[in-house]
C-alpha cells in the first residue's frame, strides 16, 4: 500500500505583519538583509512568523512540517549568505524571477555553521505530539551554483567542500522525519561531463549525514539524461519531479528508462501562481504519474508544489497548502 | 523596421542656441515629495478627515511641483514624476479590466509589490492616463512625455489564470495599450515611452516584445514619436533584433554598467534614435558635468548626434530628491556643452567612421 505525503518545499512567504514590521525593523537595502547577526526584535519577529508558519500547515493538515524558512531573505542561497567565511555582494537575479539575492562570495573555508539547526530546533519545540518535522535544504550543485568562489579555485573542490558543508549542516539537526534538499540548478543549467559524477557523489555525502528519509527534488523543468542517470548512484530515498514547469514526458522517459528510487515526489501544485488547483484533480494527477510508471510500486509518494511557496501571496499560499492536504486524503480513483 | 524619427525636431525649442540639438528627457519616475507619501496614508485613516477628493488635489500640487523642477532644470521634455502612480504594474492593473490583487509579494529582501492575477480576458474600460496627461500638458511650458508601462511586462509581471500563454496575454494588453496611445494623442500627446522592464528577465522573448510594438505602433501618426525603455540586461541577446522594432528612439540603462554594453550597440548599424542614460539611477552621488560630458560622448560611438537622445538611465524616485535634481540639471547642462562644442567642430563622432559604406 503506497502511502501519500502532502507536504511542500518551504520558503514560505512572511505574514503580511510580518512584512510591514520586519522591514519597519530592518530596513529595505541590500545591507538589511539577515546576515546571521540579528537584533533581538529582530529575533523575536521571526519566532512569531515561525509559529505563524506551522499554524498554517496544522490548520491545513499537512503531514510534515517544514520551519518555513522566513529568515531566509536571499532564498536557496541563504545557509551561505549567513556563513562566516562568506561576503555578500551585490543584488543578482534568482534564476528567471523577478526576485532578486545577494551573490555570496566565499572567501574562506567553509566551517560548520549551525544556522539552520537552530531553526529547527526552534521550530522542534512548537510542535505537537505526532507532528513530523521536515528539513529543507539546497542541494550542493544548487548552492555552489548561486554563490561565488573565491576561495578553493577548482570547480570539483568547490563542490566538495559545499556538499561537507551541507551535510555537517545536516548532521547538527534536530530529529526529522525527512530532508528535503532543492537542487532546481541541475535542470536549469545542467552540468557537464564528468561533474555529473561529482553532482551525484556530493549528494549522496549531503544524503548521507541523516537518517531521516531524502528527497532529492529539482525543478523549472526536467533533468537531462546523463545527469539523471548518475543521480541514480546517490543513496537518497525519492527524486522530486516538477509537473508543472517540467516536461512530463521526459521525467517519465528517465524513470522508465533508468528506474528511480522506492519513493517519489510530484511537484503538482503552482508554485507560481494564484489560480488555486482542484484537489480532486491534483489526486487524479498522482494516480495518473504513478499510472505511468507501472514497473514501480512506491511505498511513499509525496505531493508537493513544484517549487518554494515564497512566490505567492499568502491567501493564496494557505489555499495550496490545503489543497495539498485535501489531495492525498482523496481515495484512489483506480485499483 | 525602426519609424521614421524626424518627428525629434518638434521638440527643440525655440530658444535653442546650437545648431546641434540633443533631445534631453526623463524616463520618467522622480522622487515623491514626503507630504504626497504622508497623503497617501492619510486617505486610508479612517479617523482622519483627508478623504479623494484632498488627494487628488495634493497629487495635482505635487505633478505641478515636479513638472516645474523638470522644467526649471532645463529640460526639453517634461514628465509629472508619475506622482499619481503607485508601481509600474500595479498602477495600470487597477485601471484594466481582467486583473485582480490577492496580496503582496516579496522581489528582494523587505521590498515588496502588489503582483496582480489575470483572471479573465483584460479589456478596455476608462482611460488610464488621459487626465494625468490634459493636466500636466496644462501646467507644462515645455512638451510632456507619457510613460506607459508595456504589455509585455503587464503581462510577466502578473500571475496568468486565465491565458496560460503569456505571449496571447501580452498581444491582448498591446491591443489595450494601441487603444490607449489613440487617445492620449487625441488629447494632444506627442511623445509616449513604453517600459519593458521585463524583456531583461527573459531577453530571448524578443520576439514578442517586437510583436507587441507592432500592435502598438499601428495606426500611430508619424508625428507621434514612439519609444521604448528597456534596463538591467544582458544586451547582447536583444541586438540586432531591437532593430526591427517599430520605434523612434530606444532608450537604455548603459551608465549603470559603466558602458561595458556600449561596443554591443557600436556596429553603426543601431536603426532607431538612442536614448542614453547618462546618470546612474541607483547612486545618490551626483555625477559632475564633465563626467556626463564624457558619458554622452559614448552615445557618439552608436549613433550620430542628430539621433542621440539624453537621460538618465532610469526612473529616479529612489533618489533623494535633491540628487534626482542635481543628476536632472548636470544632465541637461552637459547636454548644452556637448551641443556647443559639437557645432564648434571639437567633438568627434565615432559612429560615422563605423558606418557601413554602402550608401
Amino acid at each position: 500500500m503506497t502511502e501519500r505525503v502532502a507536504t511542500t518545499l518551504g520558503l514560505y512567504p512572511l505574514p503580511d505583519w510580518a512584512k510591514d514590521e520586519l522591514s519597519d525593523l530592518k530596513g529595505h537595502q541590500r545591507a538589511d538583509l539577515v546576515d546571521g547577526s540579528e537584533g533581538p526584535d529582530v529575533r523575536a519577529a521571526y519566532e512569531r512568523v515561525r509559529e505563524d508558519l506551522i499554524t498554517d500547515q496544522r490548520e491545513a493538515g499537512l503531514d510534515r512540517i517544514v520551519e518555513g524558512q522566513g529568515r531566509w531573505d536571499d532564498w536557496l542561497a541563504h545557509p551561505l549568505a549567513v556563513h562566516d567565511s562568506v561576503e555578500t555582494g551585490g543584488i543578482v537575479r534568482y534564476y528567471d524571477n523577478n526576485n532578486f539575492y545577494r551573490d555570496p562570495r566565499v572567501v574562506d573555508d567553509l566551517t560548520v555553521d549551525g544556522d539552520v539547526a537552530a531553526e529547527l530546533d526552534a521550530a522542534t519545540g512548537l510542535l505537537n505530539e505526532g507532528e513530523s518535522l521536515q528539513a529543507v535544504l539546497p542541494g550542493p550543485y544548487t548552492l555552489a551554483e548561486l554563490a561565488t568562489d573565491e576561495h578553493y579555485g577548482d570547480d570539483a573542490e568547490f563542490l566538495a567542500a559545499i556538499a561537507e558543508f551541507l551535510a555537517a549542516e545536516v548532521e547538527a539537526l534536530p530529529p526529522h522525519e525527512t530532508l528535503f534538499l532543492l537542487d532546481p540548478s541541475l535542470v536549469t543549467d545542467p552540468p557537464e561531463g564528468e561533474t555529473n559524477e561529482r553532482v551525484s557523489d556530493a549528494v549522496d555525502t549531503v544524503a548521507s549525514a541523516t537518517d531521516a528519509d531524502v528527497v532529492f527534488q529539482s525543478y523549472w523543468g526536467a533533468h537531462e539524461e546523463k545527469t539523471y542517470a548518475h543521480l541514480m548512484d546517490a543513496d537518497v530515498d525519492a527524486f522530486g519531479f516538477d509537473f508543472v514547469a517540467g516536461n512530463r514526458e521526459t521525467h517519465l522517459y528517465n524513470v522508465n528508462e533508468y528506474g528511480t528510487k522506492g519513493d517519489i515526489s510530484l511537484g503538482l501544485v503552482d508554485g507560481q501562481n494564484t489560480a488555486v488547483e482542484d484537489p480532486g484533480t491534483v489526486a487524479e494527477r498522482i494516480d495518473w504519474v504513478t499510472e505511468q510508471i507501472p514497473d514501480q510500486t512506491f511505498d511513499t509518494v509525496y505531493a508537493t508544489p513544484n517549487t518554494e511557496l515564497a512566490y505567492l501571496p499568502v491567501s493564496t499560499y494557505k489555499q495550496k497548502l490545503s489543497v495539498l492536504a485535501e489531495a492525498v486524503e482523496t481515495p484512489e480513483v483506480s485499483a | 523596421m525602426a519609424r521614421d524619427a524626424q518627428n525629434r525636431e518638434q521638440f527643440r525649442p525655440e530658444d535653442h542656441e546650437s545648431e546641434h540639438f540633443l533631445l534631453t528627457s526623463v524616463v520618467g519616475s522622480y522622487p515623491k515629495p514626503t507630504w504626497l507619501n504622508r497623503a497617501d496614508d492619510l486617505v486610508e485613516d479612517p479617523e482622519s478627515s483627508f478623504d479623494e477628493a484632498d488627494l487628488e488635489e495634493a497629487h495635482d500640487d505635487a505633478c505641478r511641483l515636479i513638472t516645474e523642477e523638470h522644467e526649471r532644470s532645463g529640460l526639453d521634455t517634461v514628465v509629472d514624476g508619475e506622482m499619481r502612480r503607485n508601481e509600474m504594474v500595479e498602477f495600470f492593473a487597477e485601471r484594466i479590466d481582467g486583473y485582480e490583487f490577492n496580496g503582496p509579494i516579496k522581489v528582494w529582501g523587505h521590498n515588496y509589490f502588489d503582483k496582480p492575477s489575470v483572471v479573465e480576458e483584460v479589456s478596455y474600460d476608462e482611460p488610464w492616463l488621459v487626465d494625468e496627461f490634459e493636466f500636466t500638458d496644462s501646467v507644462a511650458e515645455r512638451p510632456v512625455k507619457v510613460p506607459i508601462t508595456g504589455p509585455y511586462t503587464l503581462a510577466n509581471w502578473a500571475f496568468d489564470e486565465h491565458y496560460g500563454d503569456s505571449e496571447a496575454l501580452a498581444y491582448d494588453l498591446a491591443d489595450l495599450v494601441n487603444e490607449e496611445i489613440e487617445k492620449l494623442v487625441e488629447a494632444g500627446a506627442r511623445y509616449i515611452q513604453i517600459d519593458e522592464p521585463a524583456l531583461a528577465t527573459t531577453p530571448d522573448d524578443h520576439a514578442i516584445v517586437g510583436g507587441c510594438l507592432e500592435r502598438i505602433a499601428d495606426g500611430v501618426p508619424e508625428d507621434v514619436r514612439i519609444g521604448l525603455h528597456v534596463c538591467y540586461g544582458d544586451y547582447s541577446r536583444i541586438y540586432p533584433e531591437l532593430n526591427e522594432f517599430p520605434v523612434d528612439e530606444v532608450d537604455l540603462e548603459l551608465c549603470n554598467g559603466d558602458y561595458e554594453q556600449i561596443e554591443t550597440f557600436a556596429d553603426g548599424e543601431f536603426a532607431p534614435d538612442l536614448a542614453l542614460g547618462v546618470v546612474d539611477a541607483h547612486t545618490a552621488e551626483v555625477e559632475s558635468v564633465a563626467e556626463i560630458k564624457e558619458n554622452i560622448q559614448q552615445g557618439l560611438k552608436v549613433v550620430p548626434p542628430e539621433k542621440l537622445t539624453i537621460s538618465p538611465d532610469c526612473g529616479l524616485k529612489l533618489l533623494p530628491r535633491e540628487a534626482a535634481y542635481g543628476k536632472t540639471e548636470n544632465l541637461v547642462e552637459a547636454a548644452r556643452e556637448v551641443e556647443a562644442e559639437l557645432d564648434a567642430g571639437e567633438i568627434d563622432v565615432p559612429v560615422r567612421d563605423a558606418a557601413p559604406a554602402d550608401d
